[in-house]
């Protein structure tokens, strides 16, 4: 049953990627519990707006957990305390009256803050645009039933596949190591025999990519803890296991069973 | 009244509609494999359709610009389809065809579509699959290892392929992947955090667009031989709907301002599966998949006062509203049926939950027959959502559902080649009118986006291009741009001049009221009349009223907000004014005074067989409507019945 809570907020404020950032303390009462977190930012901007205060700038869009867009720590907790949740699905129903709630944008060297809770995560972009993908032209595929998947294969991949790019993985790893992300869209296409072709290529120019602006995995799993779609660290494994054989195999030999 | 136009040919090739494409593609004028790099063209939007043209267009070899609001193009709503893609792959064996699928299309349609553009979708339906699958789409599999399919609305073939609840989310990513490929090789630039804000004609062509960059503010021209606008629906005129929060109409209403017409406006979807307002705040309304209805039984208790809870009440005090009405079609009745039975009964005052704004999605049946891991593999992620949202779980207390604003089936006004009546400029996916009439079916806007990107466009656009060899776009210096760029920056500096009392959000909020109040699941004459004239007295309120913080020269989200909503309210009007002239009811448009006797829609083929494309004039109530007639040699004109 909803009800409501008075909440005080501490957000961070930053105006610029250059510009000192700071947290500022702002009141949000009589908060309905039935609305979702993004609701209760909505109400509180309208607030600011109402006292001649500049509204707080997040990234947001389908409110229903798939875009991917929507990008904030929750008292220290990517996505907030709900587990398998993006902040958007999070619902105001898990807070209680009184609490004060730290906002901040995702934080990592990879990520720089563009303004206030909003962060630029075109690093992704270019891990999925060094290989990310099959190379297949538009016109040129055969028969959609001429490539059999196995069922266990194809829900691998799958669990794999429905990351939805959100950056929370990087976010939630002290080392801000993108390796989860890589690993999952590495996964996807490297468990599929349509990917085979390119695997041992795609799985070195994407981790060499990523290496380029994330910092390195140590195993700490948190990654796997935040991420709303709870994709699993064990497709990490996987990646190690492609990229290290792409230093060693031939790849003129790619086509024999081994 | 009607005014024909010339500009409204639609260039529908002659012969039977089985050779029509076939022979449009010998027929159309071919740019060399080397030459082809010599044309530049922009592709607004990075949703299905924008993100496959696209990328197709760059493997052919065109240099191709991309323009997306979002902060990468794998953001596009089209993101969030949930339930499936269908193809006439007859892969079921239970006999469906080319045929089969342009016929429910039309007919689901409410036989308000051109034929020959739905006979090309179907054709190139199963092209889309075979080339989603190679580029990987983990699309559902049967232990063989083959295609799994799931039947949808307004079909009695099992023709949808889909991957889990998230079959948008995968073909996005596909097309998404192939524009990124193209990207790192260089053939596409990509221009993320922009968006367009006006289109720019020179001697009669679309020379180029005005952009503005969203974290900069700076407004700048980009000039190309041909421009593809793929930038969505418009659902959120209604405020509430299930679109993302930053879809909106600014690209085609920009464009119809230049001279593209709009056609049908008042098309608009209202699904009927999508979890029912909770409170006055609501900033969106969420979708639970059609697929649902292949599994779970809608109802209500026939009484309405009845307190016993939900799974209490036995089964001869259920009343199965679509079972009951359609009994041949069933759960299964198309979008715009099924919106209204749920709305009848809520009306009457039998609606369900704590605002009795709602009917019961059961999904107990399926449970006990198929069992709870079944249910779970199907629809565990939204199910999930459902939970997440509303604290009840659908294992074991039914979900509740009401109609919300999903999808807008008008548009901008395209001919058989997807071009706009602005020469050079063309319109893709959902932002074009074309294929879906009044009403369109389950799982088949992710087909018409990917049709429209990966086959049509590429093969259409050449046809154009190929005579202008050799020439120049208008520089982005030309006199034209220059002023389209200051009436932009008149027009945002104008927003933050006003320095009102009301937020951007206030008066969507309140525009979506009106709309919805007048203009949503059921219109009449009088309701009409009465938005068109609040719209406009909201408009000036707007105008006097409005408060936007902060400067243009930044980062500005109320300010991007206040340019979207502007067009809104111009939209708006055209929308009633769409549904005002439109004396009928058909599809998604259901007029209060054309109905049969047991409240079905009753639609006039004498008077309305045709699209209705508005022209600008300067001011949307006095918009020009002309009128493009449709012939229905092949899908008979008949009373739709799903009974």
């Amino acid at each position: 049953m909803s009800n409501t809570i008075n909440l005080t907020l501490r957000v961070w404020r930053q105006a610029g990627p250059d510009m000192p950032g700071a947290f500022e303390t702002i009141d949000a009462a009589g908060i309905n519990t039935d609305m979702s977190f993004l609701e209760m930012l909505d109400i509180v901007n309208e607030r600011l707006n109402s006292g001649g205060a500049p509204p707080i700038t997040f990234d947001h869009d389908c409110r229903e957990g798939i875009c991917g867009t929507c990008s904030l720590m929750v008292d220290g907790q990517a996505h907030g305390p709900q587990k398998g949740t993006a902040v958007c699905q999070l619902h105001m129903r898990k807070f209680h009256d009184g609490q004060t709630i730290v906002v901040e944008p995702w934080r990592a060297a990879a990520f720089p803050v563009i303004k206030d809770l909003m962060v630029d995560r075109s690093a992704f972009d270019r891990i999925i645009e060094a290989g990310g993908f099959i190379s297949a032209h538009t016109g040129g595929a055969p028969d959609a039933n001429l490539i059999l998947v196995p069922k266990p294969v194809a829900e691998s991949a799958m669990d794999a596949a429905q990351c939805i790019g959100c950056g929370a993985c990087v976010a939630a790893c002290p080392n801000g190591a993108a390796n989860l992300f890589t690993a999952a869209k590495v996964a996807h296409l490297n468990l599929l025999p349509q990917g085979q072709p390119e695997r041992l290529s795609r799985v070195e120019a994407m981790v060499d990519t990523m290496e380029e602006y994330f910092g390195s995995c140590t195993n700490h799993g948190e990654c796997e803890e935040a991420c709303p779609k709870e994709i699993s660290i064990d497709f990490i494994a996987l990646m190690n296991r492609d990229y290290l054989k792409s230093k060693v195999k031939n790849n003129r030999l790619l086509a024999r069973a081994d | 009244m009607l005014a024909s136009s010339t500009r409204l040919d639609a260039k529908t090739p002659s012969g039977p509609i089985e050779e029509q494409w076939d022979s449009y593609k010998f027929n159309a004028k071919l740019v060399n494999p080397a030459n082809k790099r010599r044309y530049e063209i922009i592709v607004v939007g990075s949703g299905l359709a924008g993100a496959a043209a696209a990328a197709t267009f760059a493997e052919l070899g065109y240099a191709v610009k991309v323009f997306t609001f979002h902060d990468s193009p794998r953001r596009a709503h089209s993101i969030a389809a949930q339930g499936g893609i269908n193809a006439s792959k007859n892969y079921r064996g239970d006999g469906d065809s080319v045929y089969r699928l342009f016929y429910d299309t039309v007919k689901g349609g409410d036989f308000r579509s051109r034929e020959s553009n739905v006979y090309r979708l179907a054709q190139l339906s199963g092209s889309i699959i075979d080339q989603c699958v190679a580029q990987g789409v983990p699309f559902a599999r049967e232990y063989g290892g083959l295609l799994d399919n799931r039947s949808f609305g307004g079909a009695q073939v099992s023709r949808t392929f889909y991957a889990r609840g998230q079959t948008g989310q995968q073909l996005l990513l596909g097309a998404y992947q192939a524009l990124a490929r193209q990207i790192g090789l260089g053939t596409v630039r990509l221009y993320q955090r922009t968006e367009m804000l006006d289109v720019v004609v020179v001697d009669g062509r679309c020379a180029g667009i005005v952009v503005r960059d969203l974290i900069t503010g700076d407004i700048t021209s980009h000039s190309a031989h041909a421009v593809v606008l793929a930038t969505g629906g418009y659902s959120n005129a209604f405020f509430l709907s299930t679109n993302a929060k930053a879809c909106n109409t600014t690209a085609i209403w920009r464009a119809h301002r230049r001279g593209a017409f709009f056609a049908n406006p008042c098309y608009t979807q209202i699904h009927p599966t999508c979890i029912p307002q909770s409170d006055e705040f609501q900033s969106k309304l969420t979708l639970m998949s059609e697929s649902l209805r292949n599994d779970a039984r809608i109802w209500v208790p026939k009484n309405p006062d009845d307190p016993r809870p939900s799974n209490q009440i036995p089964e001869d005090e259920r009343d199965y509203l679509l079972e009951r009405r359609y009994p041949s079609f069933g759960n299964l009745a198309p979008r715009d049926i099924a919106s209204r039975a749920a709305k009848l009964e809520v009306d009457r005052g039998k609606g369900v939950g704590p605002l009795k704004n709602g009917v019961y999605l059961d999904l107990s049946d399926a449970i006990a027959r198929l069992g709870e891991d079944t249910i779970r593999e199907r629809y565990g992620n939204l199910i999930e959502m459902y939970e997440r949202i509303t604290d009840e779980n659908p294992y074991t207390v039914p979900m509740r559902i009401y109609p919300a604003p999903h999808y807008t089936m008008g548009g901008l006004w395209v001919d058989y080649e997807l071009m706009t009546s602005i020469t050079g400029l063309y319109c893709a996916g959902e932002a074009n009118f074309s294929d879906h009439g009044a009403n369109r079916l389950g799982a088949s806007a992710l087909m018409q986006g990917l049709a429209d990107g990966y086959f049509v466009l590429p093969a259409t656009i050449g046809n154009y291009l190929a005579p202008l060899l050799g020439t120049k776009p208008a520089p982005t210096d030309h006199p034209e741009f220059k002023r389209a760029e200051q009436e932009t920056r008149d027009r945002f500096n104008g927003f933050l001049a006003i320095k009102g009392t009301r937020s951007v959000d206030f008066f969507h909020r309140e525009l979506g009221r009106i709309m919805w109040n007048y203009c949503g699941m059921e219109r009449s004459a009088e309701g009409l009349e009465k938005a068109l004239s609040e719209i406009p007295a909201l408009r000036e309120e707007f105008r006097s009223d409005l408060r936007v913080l902060g400067a243009g020269d930044t980062l500005n989200q109320s300010l991007e907000k206040a340019g979207r909503v502007d067009d809104f309210f111009e939209l708006g009007m055209l929308m009633c004014r769409d549904a005002l002239e439109r004396n009928e009811s058909c599809g998604g448009h259901f007029r209060t005074e054309y109905q049969t006797a047991d409240g079905e829609a009753q639609r006039d083929d004498d008077h309305f067989a045709h699209v209705a494309a508005w022209e600008w004039t300067g001011d949307p109530l006095r918009a020009q409507r002309n009128v493009e007639p449709l012939d229905f040699e092949y899908a008979h004109l008949a009373t739709r019945s799903y009974k």
